[in-house]
């Protein structure tokens, strides 16, 4: 690798969470939050030409726009207006990445609330917002930029369902459902193992196995060697410092 | 017509859907009219944004319906938040934001419910007890969530451009669901940024921007800025300035009360922008 020893912590995250839209070709990718985006445009940009990407607001778009650039000047290919989003999630041509404030072993997602009684929340989150109709129809990633804080050994509620939850479903029920990538400050997360539990993919420069381990209140699967996630290289940087995002957003994403 | 006196159609106990999307293009006027009524016991069918906010924690509310509620540049709407924390609600159905889509369709196509995979799974359905599931009667034999139609006795919309008959013509890049929420009403009411001659709408945007029919719509009025502080493009953007101040008072019910009294209260629209006008220019 001959990346530059300046490479920030945010960036090598973008290049995992990018490297999570290799494949896919042409679905909707639909990333929430300045580093995902980042990683959604990075990836079309780079290895994964034939995705489509929105504005946020209800035009798909062609090009290389910035973070909170405007996206007047940006060519717009399609109108996906909400209604056509759901439609999109339905059809299955997705991959969607979310926050995930709590998650456990299987991928059993929360970001709707926290607390015993989800009648009446010690902390309200999100809510379910999309995760029910996303994670049972079409790819799902998901960015945790505090590893420690989010994973738990058990979701207070489930917004979006994890591997055990959909396999106690009818096949029929989960037979779309996949959840590609867990993204963290500390490392790359997937699902590639026999029982469905979370396994490190690689990790960041300078992490341990132990460490990620004493990051996460459940056991972590580890299968062989665990490789080092990837550096970005010359291009993506250029990509990432001077197109996407010029003010250095991404770094504000680690509190 | 006045908000006022759409407003005087509507009785406490009843089931309001309220158009637009989060903190954008909400019918606010007419929000602001609920707020000043002696309505109460209200269900809101709602993308919530501030009318969910303020109407929850007014107390005006004994349910919502809801796929969301949030100011967009905040995600989670504060107020709504004190409220769902507080346990001030007394009853919620919460959906999937996609499987609320259904509901409304249902409602305007006047069918009992439509069949979703979304929420099998997540707690959308088991901390929903009345959400029932529905099994294909074809030879998958699939067990689907069926999203109930939403039944509403009244709907608010707010439209950029409307003629004195009740034709509704949205500008901005996006209709959300307006168009099934208009159907599904017993009653709807508009209010427009701007009435305009029926023979002027195609001045104002493409032919494919009008649709709202006027026979989905049973009363009309022009409320410029009717839609602020949420956004109601071209027309005019998100007042972020006044979103942020109003979400602050939620943590603290005397700033609340405060600015309920300052701006929420106000005892008509013109009065409103009347003040909107003098803080601009302050």
């Amino acid at each position: 690798m001959n990346a530059p020893a300046d490479v920030t912590l945010a960036e090598i995250c973008i290049v995992a969470l990018a490297e999570a839209f290799r494949g896919d070709g042409e679905v909707l990718c639909n990333p929430m939050g300045p580093v995902p985006v980042i990683a959604g445009r990075l990836a079309r940009a780079t290895f994964e030409p034939d995705l489509m990407l929105t504005d946020t607001i209800a035009f798909a778009i062609e090009g290389n726009l910035p973070l909170g650039g405007d996206p007047s000047d940006a060519t717009v290919e399609s109108y996906m207006p909400f209604r056509s989003i759901f439609d999109q999630v339905w059809s299955g041509k997705r991959h969607v990445v979310m926050g995930a404030p709590q998650i456990d072993r299987h991928g059993n997602q929360n970001f709707a609330a926290i607390g015993d009684d989800y009648r009446h929340p010690k902390v309200q989150l999100l809510g379910m917002r999309g995760a029910p109709g996303n994670l049972i129809n079409h790819a799902t990633t998901y960015w945790v930029p505090a590893q420690a804080r989010s994973f738990v050994e058990t979701v207070d509620v489930i917004s979006g369902p994890g591997n055990d939850t959909v396999a106690a479903l009818p096949e029929v029920t989960g037979q779309y459902h996949e959840i590609r990538r867990v993204v963290t400050e500390l490392g790359a997360y997937d699902f590639e193992t026999d029982d469905g539990t979370m396994r490190i993919r690689s990790l960041h420069p300078g992490v341990t196995v132990e460490e990620a381990q004493a990051a996460s209140a459940f056991e972590l699967t580890v299968t062989g060697d665990v490789p080092e996630s990837r550096l970005p290289t010359d291009e993506e940087l250029q990509l990432i410092r001077d197109v996407f995002d010029p003010a250095g957003i991404r770094n504000g994403e680690f509190r | 017509m006045t908000e006022d006196e759409i407003i005087g159609e509507l009785e406490s106990g009843m089931t309001i859907g309220i158009g637009g999307w989060g903190s954008r293009r909400k019918p606010m006027s007419l929000v602001r009219a609920i707020l000043r009524s002696d309505l109460t016991d209200l269900h809101i069918v709602s993308y919530g944004g501030p009318d969910v906010g303020i109407l929850t924690a007014a107390g005006k509310c004994r349910k919502v319906t809801y796929g969301f509620v949030s100011l967009d540049s905040i995600p989670l709407e504060p107020h709504f938040r004190t409220v769902r924390q507080g346990g001030l609600l007394p009853d919620f159905m919460e959906l999937d934001e996609g499987a609320f889509y259904l509901g409304l369709m249902a409602a305007a196509h006047r069918v009992p419910f439509y069949p979703t995979r979304a929420g099998l799974g997540s707690a959308m359905l088991s901390e929903n007890p009345d959400l029932r599931t529905v099994t294909s009667p074809y030879d998958d034999g699939e067990e689907l969530i069926a999203i109930p139609a939403f039944e509403m006795d009244a709907v608010l919309l707010h439209m950029n451009r409307a003629d004195e008959k009740g034709n509704g013509q949205f500008l901005g890049p996006d209709l959300y669901f307006d168009d099934l929420f208009a159907m599904a009403g017993a009653k709807t009411f508009l209010s427009a940024e701007k009435l305009v001659a029926t023979d002027d709408f195609l001045k104002e945007g493409p032919v494919h921007t009008l649709r709202i029919p006027r026979m989905h719509v049973d009363g009309v009025i022009e409320a410029p800025m009717g839609a602020h502080f949420t956004e109601c493009p071209p027309d005019y953007g998100r007042d972020e300035a006044f979103q942020r101040e109003y979400a602050a008072t939620a943590k603290d019910p005397e700033a609340w009360a405060q600015f309920r009294a300052d701006w929420l209260e106000l005892e008509s629209h013109e009065a409103y922008c009347a003040k909107l006008e003098e803080r601009s220019g302050s």
